[in-house]
């Protein structure tokens, strides 16, 4: 992804913070035109992962009313890479960022709101909090996180929130229940959630089954978690006599890209269903990560979307579009 | 945007009146923004950015579906709160896509819109218009959609009436009103003009609204709400009633009412009205008096547009070039300071508005 449009400029980072044992916040202040980000903005960071320049999307940490950009990273033990590249970082390191955009706004004046974090998932959620707490709206914020030690901003949002904020720990063997809080939630009201997968589907499942109108339910994927962790696996594309390792800390898009392979792709967060291959055969479990295909076009394994999924112990077998 | 922003976005702006506005998609164009409004079946008015999420094309163009609007090329289907909610050829929905909600609200008989930071859109800033109620005043007015000029220049001409001496000469221009003095005051949010004119023999309008001969006071109190509500409080009473004083019972009290709202750099629309709290059931004079501001090119309001079409073509053929001030442009220029600081205020700290965004 090229950084030289005109909505990139160069950015100081001012000071970093850890929030929790792998939670850093990081303060970022722009050298040029600062906009001020809504709740469920990001913005995206130049990073590098082993020498290649990528791009990753951050969610916004607060207001920003002093015109600083702060970001919370999650260092991730197996992770596409930006994580370990951010937290690398220095105070006063130069980087390259974009403008503040909006994929997950917040809606106003919805009669009542229910906020759903998982983990690093916060950030959006931490931010939208605090503006409908400006604007005195009904709303409640469910939290999950391993522990209250990982409970990043926690302490931060109940200063402001209260009891509005309520923590769901697995270590004391809690879970969301989404029927349960959806029940709750007024008729007309709303529902944010952002945080891994299960999480997600979840949540849209219990969505469904309240038959509530599908819009109600937004949420943000930035389609880098899946039900299993990232690892290695080979993809084979006999049309194109190709047989490519996929690292784990890259997509197998990126890798179908260097290869050479002709593809069309526009969100790369498994949204937009444009990266998406047939499948062949698959040797191992096929992990989708995207939100583009439903529970059963996911079950029948006849496509994936190459930007998020991958696969778990082994291989698997594409076809092209080339001809 | 142009490179200087001409007006703030943190304002409700008139959008069209509320009987415009019925279970069909209506377009307009507010401060650069191009808006799709419609009524829903439960009586509210929506307002969304007219233009798809997937191809931009005009949403106006498509066609309600309930409450919901499909647009007319592919068939995305957007509800009322902006969230797509069909997509063709696909079990799922892209949870990014959407178009923007406005802020819209209804209010003395207009449907306003907040085109900028729906976080600060609070109904309590929504200008005083109650003269355009239809209760205690009454009076038809309607709107210049997409007059030719800056709204600025409107301002400046109902800020300054002295032009009705010469623009509106045989009607409501009476050399009276340039040689009288007149005072202008201001707060953090309004200017007001005042003129009095005392003793002096009504001009043509005026003294048929009287209906009685002799010689009269007349009041001219214009204020200005930022960035863009100008009420005049006009009218004439017998000399020595005590008008100045407060006491109108011997005269004949009007408002005009404008609520300009930007189209786009250089355009506007104009929201007019010209209220009367006498002879309020006379049905026959609230249509005298809208012929006499509208009337095919004879009303005093066809006199201003003249003039101010031809002042913007003026200002777009000598870019750069300067106004010169005088005495009169004191209550013009309070109110261009008021909306210079909104725009200031806004530049110091713009905020992501757009779900669409490049880059």
């Amino acid at each position: 992804m090229s950084t030289s449009g005109h909505s990139w400029q160069r950015a100081r980072l001012r000071s970093v913070r850890d929030l929790t044992a792998d939670v850093r916040l990081f303060e970022i202040e722009p050298s040029g035109a600062f906009i001020a980000p809504t709740p469920g903005s990001h913005i995206k960071v130049a990073v590098q992962i082993e020498g290649r320049p990528e791009v990753r999307s951050y969610s916004t940490v607060g207001l920003s009313a002093d015109h600083i950009y702060r970001i919370a990273v999650k260092r991730a033990p197996i992770s596409r890479g930006g994580s370990a590249y951010m937290w690398r970082l220095q105070d006063d390191a130069l980087l390259t960022i974009s403008a503040p955009d909006n994929h997950f706004p917040l809606s106003h004046g919805c009669p009542d709101y229910v906020l759903v974090a998982g983990g690093i998932g916060i950030t959006p959620i931490h931010s939208m909090a605090l503006a409908l707490a400006q604007t005195n709206a009904s709303f409640r914020v469910l939290y999950a996180c391993r522990s209250a030690a990982d409970a990043a901003l926690a302490d931060e949002l109940r200063t402001v929130i209260g009891d509005r904020l309520v923590l769901v720990l697995d270590d004391a063997g809690m879970r969301i229940d989404f029927e349960a809080e959806i029940a709750r939630l007024a008729p007309a009201g709303e529902c944010y959630v952002c945080g891994p997968i299960g999480m997600l589907e979840a949540a849209k499942a219990a969505w469904q089954r309240s038959g509530r109108l599908a819009a109600g339910l937004r949420y943000e994927t930035f389609g880098n978690s899946g039900r299993f962790a990232s690892e290695a696996f080979r993809v084979k594309i006999p049309r194109l006599g190709l047989d490519l390792d996929v690292p784990a800390n890259r997509s197998l898009l990126d890798v179908l890209e260097a290869a050479g392979v002709g593809m069309i792709a526009d969100c790369r967060r498994g949204e937009c269903g444009l990266c998406v291959l047939p499948i062949c055969s698959v040797n191992g479990i096929v992990d989708h990560r995207d939100v583009f295909f439903s529970d059963e076009e996911k079950a029948a394994n006849a496509r994936l979307c190459t930007c998020v999924s991958r696969v778990v112990n082994g291989s698997i077998t594409l076809d092209t579009g080339h001809r | 945007m142009g490179q200087t922003q001409t007006f703030p976005l943190n304002a409700w702006y008139a959008a069209a009146w509320c009987h415009e506005i019925v279970h069909e998609l209506a377009a307009r164009t507010i401060c650069g923004n191009a808006i799709v409004l419609y009524r829903r079946t439960d009586g509210a008015v929506a307002a969304l950015e007219d233009s798809c999420w997937h191809r931009l094309l005009p949403l106006s163009m498509g066609r309600l579906k309930g409450d919901d609007v499909m647009c007319g090329y592919h068939g995305l289907v957007f509800n009322s709160a902006g969230r797509c909610t069909h997509m063709p050829a696909q079990r799922t929905i892209n949870p990014s896509a959407c178009v923007r909600a406005y802020p819209v609200a209804e209010r003395h008989r207009l449907v306003w819109i907040w085109p900028g930071d729906p976080a600060l859109a609070d109904l309590a800033k929504i200008p005083d218009f109650h003269w355009n109620d239809g209760a205690e005043w009454v009076g038809e007015g309607g709107t210049f959609y997409s007059l030719k000029c800056d709204y600025r220049l409107v301002v400046d001409n109902l800020m300054d009436l002295t032009h009705e001496t010469y623009v509106h000469v045989g009607s409501i221009g009476d050399e009276a009103i340039t040689e009288t003095p007149f005072e202008v005051t201001h707060t953090q949010s309004s200017a007001t003009m005042t003129r009095w004119m005392i003793n002096i023999e009504p001009p043509p309008f005026w003294g048929r609204q009287i209906g009685r001969p002799g010689r009269v006071d007349r009041w001219q109190i214009v204020t200005f709400q930022s960035p863009s509500v100008v009420v005049g409080d006009v009218g004439v009473a017998m000399t020595g009633t005590g008008a100045p004083k407060g006491d109108r019972s011997q005269g004949v009290n009007g408002a005009f009412l404008a609520a300009l709202t930007p189209e786009k750099d250089g355009t506007c629309h104009y929201f007019w009205n010209f209220v009367r709290n006498y002879r309020t059931d006379d049905v026959q004079l609230s249509r005298d008096l809208q012929r006499m501001h509208v009337n095919d090119g004879q009303g005093v309001y066809d006199q201003d547009h003249v003039v101010l079409e031809a002042q913007q073509r003026a200002i777009e053929v000598n870019p750069g070039m300067p106004f010169y001030n005088l005495n009169i442009d004191a209550g013009a220029l309070w109110a261009r300071r008021l909306i210079d600081a909104q725009i200031a205020q806004e530049a110091a700290h713009p905020v992501v508005l757009a779900a669409r965004m490049a880059g």
